[in-house]
């Protein structure tokens, strides 16, 4: 079982990597509206205006 | 026609105007050309999605609002400065508040409306704080621009500056967030090499303590990151020589890390990273939760706070000029144009001036005053232009004196003591002195076990439930209602509104919308060929008096010239090239010779204004208040349940008895002094009755401080909002109905909860102390109890969500609307 010392510090780094990249969702404000792009989904918006308007 | 709602503001149709606007294939009727312009431009842009999602009417732009001089001195740079970011490449940030931004429709429509515009480098509104976010290249296009954009969709744009308290309350959200992930992936971590240790997968002594130390290393962090407001907390409750709800969750946590540290280093006796981790993570997310819930609450007040134009018009030599108010200096003569906000205090210069001061004063009545009087800062000109010297800018004005004054009464307010935290205190000390008894004793019996029972009683004592219980019901109420449209700003509020039992409600802009509608029309005899009312409505568009907003739009095909406002009296003007006169019956009768002045008097009840042509006088309008939409299925609802209702108006008695009889409000009081109804609401407390305050102007503020739970109305001041407890959102009374059902089942699983987190330990310490449980099981328990603790409290979303006891008859103004209904209020759940 001699593998757990590479897998445990590899899931770690892992870890470490996903810490990482949440933090950097949360700087760049990622998580500062969690209601509005539940809702634009529902909604139409790849249907182009008319390119006057 | 059947359809009698405007399809695009929802106002009622004016007698057949015939205007019709094609939107998405099928014709529509409007109200008038502000709405008619704004749907066709929804329509031109392809953009027509927004009316089936959104969640009610959105208002339209007006002429005056639409043009690009309106909002050309914005591209001014000294204004710039004051909330415009410049990026190194030259391209521009600011932050705009937008007005009429009702729900994610509006926003999505804001985005792709003005998202596409040449040189805008992204733009992003958020609904809930109604805030949109620009980055655009200066080089291709100007600010004036995009605000002439959003004005003609309807959305009124105010330049935002972030205080001091939002940007705090991001930072803190974000901090918090980053904590709930750590504590969240590290204990994920921990418990998966616990699961390893308890189950004994690997007996070997080497892999036994590699993953001790691995888990160390994870837990660490968690603790020492994550866990670093308890601590924090702790400490400021030591220092200040009382007990918190952090000072055991400290210890526990602190102790059950300082204890595994020790037996990894000597490698023998038990690890207790998994609990450790876990109570940080359960802790953080009961916290975070709370908090966004406190923020959001916040952050809606504080939007509204922002009321002083930040153009003025200076007038040097003769000439005006656009500046910055910013830039405005004592002395300076200032042009005030009709329906703008006086921008300084300062002193009327013109010779007479027609003031609505609503925003301090909440009365909707306008103010007449004349040369020399001062005019407050915040204060609506309703007449034609005004000239005024300036003589205080900015925070020197008397409405910031005011809001700073109440932001500081505020604070000092005495808040009810919260249920648990009066528990807890009690409670941790019981804790801690029982630790410390068992702990002595066991290390008498058993030194090798004393810490391990410790530690047991310490966190299956751990007041997590007991924590808990308070903050979850009321942060899922709080959300709850929050979505409905009314805002609870602290938690006492609810435990107040729990136990109310006198509703005194303030008349104008509560009980009824601040403006005015028209509620009959007699002929006067004098024979004239067109409609009395739209020959009105056309004259009285030009005038920006209150009782003009009564009238429908007018009619594009009447020609109106020679307008002129004669103070105190009406409007005098020529339709389609006939002489008119509005306004008071004497004024109106002059015009024609043959005007009988004389003639029977009104009720007290009744507005009356006139129209008389050269002929003499032709129509009578009666104007009357008009309660809100609903106002009285709330009322007959809140009676129901046990409420005593008032209405305590400073209002004469005539208006006042006639809405009561109305709304069937038995007790009421006219003419209240803004210390009478401070004294009337006392003399109710002193009888042993709890008083809920409902108002919204700056006179209702004494009362609304001093009575038991006051609700300030959205649409009111913002001084009054600073110094009530909740805000109502709504355009309609229902979601005060709502909050009271919600708060009455907000305390009773309060009660539940703390019934249930008490039972738990009573029975759990025992055992613990006892030596029975290990540390985790107690753990486990903790963990249990807390979830089933939380799990009572987000009924309360449900009971929120569900619960439609009134349907505002405006709701449906057209046939797209109800499909739009989910759309701000599916997402009660979102909380959990």
């Amino acid at each position: 079982m001699t593998i757990i010392y590479v897998l445990i510090p590899l899931g770690l780094l892992l870890l470490a990597a996903a810490v990482w990249a949440f933090f950097w969702a949360v700087r760049n404000g990622q998580f500062d509206d969690l209601e509005t792009p539940a809702w634009r989904i529902l909604m139409d918006d790849d249907r182009k205006p008319p390119p006057e308007a | 026609m059947n359809d009698a709602h405007c399809f695009h503001c929802g106002q009622r149709l004016p007698a057949a105007n015939g205007k019709t606007v094609r939107v998405a294939g099928k014709r529509r009727s409007v109200c008038s050309a502000d709405c008619e312009r704004t749907a066709a431009l929804i329509e031109a842009r392809g953009l027509t999605e927004f009316y089936r999602f959104r969640t009610g009417p959105t208002g339209a732009g007006n002429v005056s609002d639409t043009g690009l001089d309106r909002w050309r001195a914005y591209d001014r740079e000294a204004l710039q400065r004051e909330f415009v970011a410049a990026d190194a490449d030259g391209s521009r940030r600011a932050q705009l508040l937008v007005q009429g931004v009702r729900c994610a429709a509006c926003s999505w429509l804001i985005e792709n409306a003005l998202g596409s515009l040449p040189g805008m480098r992204s733009l992003r509104v958020d609904p809930v704080s109604t805030r949109a976010t620009l980055h655009w290249d200066p080089a291709q296009l100007k600010l004036s621009e995009i605000l002439t954009q959003l004005a003609s969709l309807g959305y009124t744009p105010i330049p935002y500056t972030e205080e001091a308290g939002d940007k705090a309350a991001r930072l803190e959200q974000r901090a918090a967030l980053k904590r709930l992930i750590v504590a969240g992936l590290g204990m994920m971590q921990v418990m998966s090499f616990a699961v390893a240790l308890y189950f004994g997968a690997w007996r070997e002594p080497q892999i036994e303590s590699f993953l001790r130390l691995v888990s160390l290393l994870v837990a660490t962090p968690v603790v020492f990151y994550a866990g670093a407001p308890f601590f924090r907390g702790a400490w400021h409750r030591l220092r200040a020589r009382a007990l918190g709800m952090d000072v055991p969750v400290a210890v526990a946590v602190g102790g059950a890390w300082a204890a595994s540290v020790w037996h990894t280093l000597i490698g023998a006796g038990e690890v207790y990273f998994d609990s450790a981790t876990m109570f940080v993570f359960f802790l953080s997310a009961a916290r975070y939760l709370e908090m966004t819930g406190r923020h959001r609450a916040l952050s809606l007040t504080g939007a509204l706070a922002h009321h002083l134009p930040r153009v003025a018009t200076r007038l040097v030599a003769g000439r005006p000029q656009a500046v910055g108010t910013m830039e405005l200096q004592a002395g300076d003569r200032v042009l005030v144009a009709p329906g703008a906000v006086v921008p300084a205090d300062g002193v009327l210069a013109s010779a007479s001036a027609l003031l609505d001061e609503s925003l301090l004063t909440g009365e909707s009545r306008a103010v007449r005053k004349n040369s020399g009087e001062p005019v407050v800062a915040g204060s609506l000109n309703q007449e034609q232009g005004l000239e005024f010297t300036v003589t205080r800018i900015g925070a020197e004005t008397l409405m910031s004196q005011i809001t700073r004054l109440v932001g500081d009464a505020g604070e000092r307010k005495p808040r009810l003591v919260e249920l648990a935290d009066g528990i807890a205190s009690w409670f941790i000390g019981t804790v801690l002195l029982l630790a410390t008894l068992v702990g002595y004793a066991w290390w008498q019996l058993q030194p090798d076990r004393a810490f391990e029972v410790v530690l047991s009683v310490l966190v299956v004592t751990c007041p997590c439930a007991l924590a808990l219980a308070t903050p979850a019901a009321f942060t899922v109420a709080t959300a709850a209602l929050a979505r409905r449209g009314f805002m609870v700003r602290h938690r006492g509020a609810l435990q107040a509104l729990s136990r109310v039992s006198d509703l005194v409600f303030d008349k104008t802009g509560t009980l009824t919308h601040g403006a005015t509608s028209i509620v009959s029309v007699e002929s006067c005899g004098s024979a004239s060929a067109a409609d009395p009312l739209a020959i009105a409505a056309a004259l009285e568009s030009r005038s920006e008096h209150p009782l003009a907003r009564a009238f429908p739009a007018p009619d594009s095909a009447l020609s109106v010239d020679a307008v002129a406002a004669v103070p105190s009296a009406g409007l005098q003007g020529r339709v389609n090239g006939r002489l008119y006169r509005i306004g008071t019956r004497r004024f109106a009768a002059e015009l024609g010779s043959a005007g009988d002045v004389s003639g029977s008097r009104s009720s007290a009840a009744d507005r009356l204004i006139f129209l008389g042509d050269e002929n003499g006088l032709v129509a009578r309008f009666k104007v009357e208040e008009r309660p809100r939409t609903g106002a009285a299925e709330v009322l007959a609802a809140l009676a129901g349940r046990g409420l005593r209702l008032h209405i305590f108006s400073g209002d004469q008695p005539g208006p006042v008895e006639a809405l009561a009889e109305q709304l069937g409000i038995s007790r009421w009081r006219a003419e209240l002094r803004p210390q009478d109804k401070l004294a009337e609401a006392k003399s109710l407390q002193a009888d042993g009755r709890v008083v809920a305050m409902v108002g919204d102007g700056i006179n209702d503020s004494p009362v609304l401080a001093g009575a038991d739970v006051s609700v300030a109305m959205g649409e009111g001041t913002t001084l009054a909002q600073h110094s009530a407890d909740c805000v109502l959102m709504s355009e309609s009374l229902e979601p005060l109905l709502i909050a009271v059902q919600v708060a009455r089942r907000t305390m009773r699983v309060v009660r539940q909860n703390l019934v249930w987190a008490a039972g738990y330990n009573l029975v759990a310490l025992p055992l613990a102390a006892a030596g029975l449980l290990a540390p985790w099981m107690a753990a486990i328990g903790m963990s249990a109890s807390s979830l089933l603790v939380t799990g009572n409290a987000l009924r309360l979303a449900r009971a929120a969500a569900v619960r439609r006891p009134v349907q505002p008859a405006r709701a449906a103004p057209d046939t797209a609307t109800p499909a739009a209904k989910p759309c701000c209020k599916g997402a009660a759940g979102a909380a959990s």
